[in-house]
């Protein structure tokens, strides 16, 4: 089974969030970056551990600058065999998208399995538009997947619970917890990814179909109301009376 | 030229997040100067389809048609996608729900559409640009997206607006989008519902509890309140991660993003991954032990005590005043 997970670079969770030229760029000072967790934890660990089950081989893509090396050497040494970075700096998820699919085809994948979405932009879209894109089945927010012949048995969350699906493959598959048990690289995995292949590739994309007019920060921090543990009525009037939400 | 929403059914009934995609559509089309329609797949009742009308919808699209019984995101694509080609919509708004966030990209590529994931308010439209604010960075930021494409589609972010229900009812006309057997390679095989409980993705009110309980038979008083108030419960990770609680409690980071009028923290400390997933509440109450506790920052009400005496008296004070 040869199974494609997109991966994303994103900063850390813990990073302080600004923005400069007027309010229109992420600032990246002392923010560090980090592969996108879902995709690390979830996607990237599945699609090993169904190669370890089955066979196969497992690419990461990343469509980014050559800065993002650094997450993809991290992907290739948890175990992905070799690694595909689209060199373009995209301006939406319709880029990256169209990229992601226009390597799958060249591929002969049976598999895409990407995370839910990135921390940064939680648009959650790159599966969906890869999915349509190649005109493919697509279960998304699935915490459980396993694979029989060219059929999958997805299970998705849905309002209030959980739906399990089956799917003919090809098919892109995002990941959301529990989907995989995480893995921390190893020595070995960390040596072998030097050598693992890591091809670039130049990009084929059109426009982009929409852009970040400006960012905003809240504008101040939230002031909290307090009451005296003895008084817990009140704060059930004012929950009625004043925030209106019981 | 119209507004599209797209209201997605369970069992014969509109889900309660289409309804406020409705209310959206609705809203956007009066700033576009136009009138909103709406596209339903699979069995319905004209009663239920008509209802829509309440939130200004004043046509329902409706494909009867058994294989839409179970969400395929291929099939729903082709199909509402057709819908907006056909009834010259030129902006599709669905919910930013689980099945909507999955079938919205899809639809936003087969228009070549701009698209805006998770729109938390109502669009600007100058001209034949749209603008949308929207949560990022797991809500430390907003941004604001733009997009000047001929079709456009937007997801709206559940519990963003407090829709409003009028009295109008929408005509209902019968549609039959051109899917073929072949477009539906999904087979639903079974549902696991969570019953008796109000779900959490869905809940208005949320009772949420952490370490600060200290055990797993500590629970019933959360579960007491929740009841009482028909709010769902949640958890921290830290809980779920030791099975105190089970793992679809969790929000966070790692888990479920809510979004509900009221969230109750009870004995979480409000770490930064914790609030990822509930700082779009629109009211927090944290009740923690500890003065410092950082939850303390990105609450709207607080109260300093011990869980085992403030909440069995939360109890009693919430039924005094539902008596009343
Ligand atoms: C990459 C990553 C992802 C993560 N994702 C998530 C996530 O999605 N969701 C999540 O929740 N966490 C997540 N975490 C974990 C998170 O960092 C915290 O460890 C976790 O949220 C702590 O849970 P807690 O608040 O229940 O426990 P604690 O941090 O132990 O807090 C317990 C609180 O209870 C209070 N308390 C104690 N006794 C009482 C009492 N009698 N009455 C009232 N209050 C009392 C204490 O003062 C304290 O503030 C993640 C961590 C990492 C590193
Ligand atoms: N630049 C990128 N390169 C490769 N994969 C990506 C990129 N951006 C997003 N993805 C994938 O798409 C998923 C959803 O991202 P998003 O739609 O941006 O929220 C991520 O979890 C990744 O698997």
């Amino acid at each position: 089974m040869k199974i494609l997970v997109p991966i994303s670079k994103v900063p850390d969770t813990t990073s302080k969030i600004a923005f400069t030229d007027n309010n229109s760029k992420f600032s990246t000072d002392n923010v560090q970056f980090i592969m996108n967790p879902t995709d690390e934890w979830y996607a990237l660990t599945k699609a090993i551990e169904l190669k370890e089950q089955q066979g196969g081989e497992v690419v990461v893509i990343n469509v980014g600058l050559a800065e993002n090396e650094q997450i993809i050497r991290k992907a290739l040494a948890i175990g992905a065999d070799s690694a595909v970075r689209v060199d373009f700096d995209a301006a939406d998820a319709y880029q990256v998208a169209e990229e992601i699919a226009s390597y799958a085809k060249t591929g002969g994948f049976d598999l895409i399995i990407t995370g839910k979405e990135t921390i940064d932009f939680n648009s959650f879209q790159v599966g969906g538009m890869v999915a349509e894109f190649l005109d493919w089945n697509a279960v998304s927010l699935a915490s459980v997947l396993t694979v029989e012949g060219n059929k999958a048995n997805v299970t998705r969350d849905i309002e209030g619970g959980t739906e399990t699906v089956e799917i003919t493959l090809p098919a892109v598959v995002g990941a959301t917890k529990d989907l995989a048990q995480a893995r921390i690289p190893n020595m070995k995995g960390i040596m072998s990814a030097r050598t693992k292949p890591l091809t670039v590739v130049v990009p084929t994309s059109s426009g982009a179909l929409t852009k970040v007019a400006s960012f905003e920060l809240p504008s101040k921090a939230k002031e909290c109301k307090y009451v005296q543990a003895d008084n817990v009525g009140e704060l059930v009037r004012l929950l009625h009376e004043e925030a209106k939400v019981i | 030229m119209s507004v599209l929403a797209f209201a997605e059914v369970a069992e014969g009934k509109i889900k309660k997040a289409s309804f406020e995609a409705a209310y959206y559509a609705a809203k956007t089309a009066e700033l576009a100067g136009t009138e909103a329609v709406a596209v339903v797949l699979g069995a319905a009742s004209n009663e239920e389809l008509a209802s829509l009308g309440a939130y200004g919808i004043t046509k329902v699209y409706h494909a009867n048609d058994a294989r839409f019984a179970n969400f395929d995101s291929k099939a729903y694509a082709k199909a509402v996608s057709e819908a907006a080609n056909s009834f010259g919509a030129s902006i599709v708004v669905l919910s930013f729900n689980p099945s909507g966030k999955l079938l919205a990209p899809r639809v936003a590529v087969r228009l070549k559409a701009g698209y805006i994931a998770g729109a938390g308010e109502l669009p600007i439209i100058e001209g034949t640009k749209l603008t949308a604010g929207k949560n990022v960075y797991s809500g430390k930021a907003k941004a604001y997206l733009e997009t000047s494409t001929d079709k456009k589609v937007l997801a709206v972010s559940p519990n963003s607006l407090s829709p409003v229900k009028g009295s109008g009812t929408a005509s209902v006309e019968a549609f039959s989008p051109a899917v073929s057997d072949a477009d539906f390679g999904t087979v639903v095989k079974s549902v696991d519902k969570l019953t008796g409980s109000v779900p959490l993705t869905e809940a208005d009110l949320v009772v949420s509890a952490g370490r600060g309980l200290k055990g797993p038979e500590n629970w019933g008083m959360i579960e007491e309140l929740a009841k009482e108030m028909g709010a769902a419960t949640a958890c921290s990770r830290a809980v779920s991660d030791v099975d105190w609680r089970p793992h679809h409690e969790h929000v966070g980071q790692t888990g479920f993003t809510v979004k509900p009028n009221l969230y109750i923290a009870v004995g979480i400390s409000g770490a930064i991954q914790h609030l990822a997933g509930v700082n779009q509440s629109k009211v927090i109450v944290v009740i923690n032990t500890d003065p410092e506790a950082p939850f303390f920052k990105a609450a709207d009400y607080g109260i300093v005590g011990d869980a085992f005496e403030v909440v069995p008296k939360l109890i009693e004070e919430y039924k005094k005043f539902k008596a009343a």
